[in-house]
């Protein structure tokens, strides 16, 4: 999560400080696009551009990279990003009633963000927790067994924490 | 050292953790403290015990008691009771669902009885953050060994004997892959380990690197000494962030002692291992797609030849082997190749990890001899069907395997039966299916998952799948015809065959076995408009039985759209022109006098 303390010229200050400390530049471009993520909360094209110039890359490479991966953003995220499983094991254990029920209750639908920028609502292909089935994850804190009931308290679970990051 | 009378093991695997067992291990010891017993005896955080279905776990050595389900209000009463009176907490002991009998040691229990645990030996075993103790179970040994007793061309040939082939889904022999690199002549080699595991439903991989990070690292050693390379690199999800830390810490300590770096233990090997992190792309499970994306590019897969082996990251040689691969590296050197190959079948030889899950009593991670039957692991490993429902089929092998039905069930697990049964070994993900489960919805949504991670790069793969999932979804809808069904079989093959990787290639396989084991629902959906196991929305209709309705009105009031009619205490009647079939007055009425046609 981008940290909401730093401002953005500390953001890329650290950046930059990262990207001089790689012992070599070849490769890098995906891990480079990660610690920027990580710093920022999401790819923007200022950021995008800024590290096509640090790694003397074409933009459009990063572009199509940060395009391509489905783990790179380049739209803002809410406070919380709740990821409903969709993998295999979870969905014949019915996670598509719980995601319909996220899409209810937040009223936005699937990778769309609610515009008092708490919530990001968006599915994933399995995180691995398969005895746990029906898996969402909230930012990195996982609810196991999850039925459509629990949806409303696992929202309010975080709207008790309010805008604090990671609660 | 402290030497410690008792050990209380916490599985500290992401199932677990997520049932709070951090808090867990936490209460635990602050108990022992209480008690005035934390010198005497250590809780230690392990990785995956494999009964997911039932974590958290505490298993309790020496006394060799398995709690389940242990929850952290549980701690007290374990540390009062077990630790301090050494009486064992009777109502955490795991219970046979079959008789009701209390099985304390997880030995005698039906879901480890069959397993043999190679990959998996360390896994709940030891602390996977402390070097220490993986080199107190024979840890860094076979590096030793090949260093010091073995010439690079013993160890390759001893991979070869043992017949270990690769458990990321193709299932090529191990050793010829590393004598394809030992050949090549090059400045610099490089060794991968594919840990982007990606295919749903299968979490073997992540409990290798959570539970046992050491013994992978250990074996990209053996194979960079065994090949002549120098650096190795773990490509890893960045779902998987535990996975993540647990491997730096074992980089960081495997470096301070020496095991990492130059000249490893008096030899004149180096070797240096270093993580890249995935960025969420199924495709690049694929070797070549993965070598791109470590190069730091889009992930798509490129022609072969030339293979890894002779021109593959940065155009250097390169192996690349999956987790579970390399977990069995170790103990096939320590062991003897002969051991390892004396069991399993005549062409898959040692075990096999799979990830259990689905409809079925015991999720987990189960590690059987190869040639075991599929009913062996369903019924007896995984205790058959949950919730009393029927078997209807196993899925195997992700996105790129097939769905077997019961009649397969009896088919002994091997590399190649799996494939002439039209499923795939592929990681080992086994998700149950019962009567509940379309399975023409069940092969749509493979392929939804396909379109979706399709690269883009051939035309078969981007184009073809995307039809296949048109078809499917036009049947699912009830406009389907016969002809369709001829379709996706002429399709399927064409993308089977005309494709540039493995991800196309097999795209079409949950379409093809669906097809041929239960082309039945199928036709169901065609000609009778009709969705046997009630799935499809567009083709279930909500009925009232007249019969059974007592008019309670509680339909009529909670339909959304008010297109339930009746008298109070008379017979319902739904208008199916404008129900929107939400199901609300299924699940409300409390005779159950709607069903679903």
């Amino acid at each position: 999560m981008a940290s909401t303390t730093m401002t953005d010229e500390a953001r890329y200050e650290e950046l930059d400080r990262y990207i001089a400390d790689l012992p070599d530049h070849k490769g890098s471009l995906i891990q480079v696009l990660h610690v920027a993520q990580d710093l920022f909360g999401y790819l923007p094209q200022d950021v995008q551009m800024h590290v096509a110039r640090k790694l003397a890359l074409p933009a459009a490479k990063v572009y199509g990279v940060v395009t391509f991966y489905s783990f790179f953003n380049t739209e803002p995220r809410g406070t919380y990003t709740v990821s409903v499983c969709l993998g295999t094991a979870c969905f014949v254990r019915g996670s598509e009633e719980i995601l319909k029920e996220f899409e209810k209750q937040l009223k936005v639908k699937s990778d769309q963000t609610t515009p008092d920028n708490l919530f990001t609502l968006t599915t994933i292909r399995c995180v691995g927790a398969c005895g746990l089935a029906p898996v969402v994850m909230v930012n990195d804190r996982v609810y196991g067994r999850v039925t459509a009931k629990d949806v409303a308290s696992i929202i309010d679970d975080c709207m008790a924490k309010g805008g604090s990051e990671n609660g | 050292m402290n030497r410690y009378r008792m050990h209380l093991m916490v599985c500290g695997g992401t199932g677990c953790r997520s049932s709070q067992s951090v808090q867990i291990v936490e209460n635990l010891n602050q108990e022992l403290k209480k008690a005035g017993m934390d010198q005497e005896v250590q809780v230690v955080t392990t990785g995956c015990f494999g009964f997911c279905e039932k974590g958290p776990i505490v298993k309790i050595y020496p006394d060799n008691i398995f709690y389940v389900e242990v929850k952290p209000t549980d701690a007290a009463e374990i540390v009062a009771e077990h630790v301090v009176k050494g009486r064992t907490v009777q109502r955490l002991v795991y219970k046979d669902p079959a008789g009701g009998k209390q099985i304390p040691a997880s030995t005698d229990m039906p879901f480890y009885g069959q397993q043999i645990r190679i990959a998996l030996r360390n896994c709940g075993l030891i602390d996977p953050e402390n070097i220490d103790e993986y080199i107190s179970v024979d840890g860094y040994q076979a590096l030793g060994k090949a260093l010091s007793t073995m010439t690079q061309q013993q160890v390759v040939d001893t991979l070869k004997k043992s017949g270990l082939r690769g458990r990321g889904g193709a299932g090529f022999p191990t050793g010829l892959k590393w004598q394809a690199a030992l050949k090549q002549k090059s400045d610099k080699k490089y060794i991968v380990c594919n840990a982007d595991e990606g295919d749903p439903g299968a979490f073997m991989d992540r409990s290798v690197l959570e539970g046992d990070p050491h013994s992978v690292i250990e074996a990209m050693a053996i194979a960079g000494y065994a090949t002549g390379a120098d650096e190795g690199i773990v490509y890893v999800r960045a779902e998987y962030p535990l996975a993540v830390k647990r491997l730096k810490i074992a980089i960081a300590q495997a470096e301070e002692y020496g095991l990492l770096g130059k000249e490893i233990l008096g030899s004149k090997f180096s070797f240096r291992i270093r993580l890249s992190l995935g960025a969420g792309a199924f495709v690049c499970g694929e070797e070549t797609a993965l070598l791109n994306s470590v190069e730091g590019s889009r992930g798509e897969p490129r022609m072969k030849p030339p293979f890894p082996a002779e021109k593959g990251l940065f155009g250097k040689p390169t192996i690349i082997n999956n987790v579970e691969t390399f977990a069995n590296v170790c103990p096939i050197l320590l062991n003897g190749p002969e051991w390892f190959a004396s069991i399993g079948t005549e062409k898959s030889k040692g075990t096999k990890v799979f990830a259990l899950s689905g409809k079925i009593n015991n999720v987990g991670l189960a590690e059987v001899p190869m040639g075991i039957t599929l009913r062996e692991i369903v019924e007896n490993i995984g205790g058959g069907v949950r919730d009393g429902r029927t078997f209807k089929a196993v899925q195997i092998g992700g996105p790129s395997g097939g769905c077997l039905p019961k009649s397969l069930l009896d088919i002994p697990i091997d590399y190649e039966s799996l494939s002439a049964a039209g499923a795939m070994m592929g990681s080992g993900g086994m998700i149950v299916m019962d009567d509940t489960d379309c399975m023409v919805n069940i092969a749509k949504y493979y392929l939804d998952f396909t379109v979706d991670e399709s690269c883009g790069k051939c035309t078969p793969c981007r184009v073809g799948n995307k039809r296949l999932f048109e078809i499917l979804e036009r049947i699912t809808d009830g406009k389907g015809t016969m002809k369709d069904l001829d379709d996706l079989e002429v399709l399927g093959g064409t993308i089977r065959d005309a494709s540039l990787c493995q991800l196309g290639q097999t795209a079409p396989n949950p379409v093809l076995s669906t097809l041929k084991h239960f082309r039945d629902e199928y036709i169901a959906h065609i000609v009778d408009k009709r969705c046997p196991s009630g799935v499809c929305q567009n083709l279930i209709h909500y009925v009232v039985v007249a019969d059974k309705c007592i008019g309670c009105t509680v339909c009529a009031r909670n339909c959304p759209v008010s297109c339930i009619s009746g008298e109070r205490k008379t017979a319902h009647v739904i208008d199916q022109e404008r129900c929107t079939k939400c199901g609300v007055c299924f699940s409300k009425c409390p005779v159950d006098a709607i069903v679903k046609e």
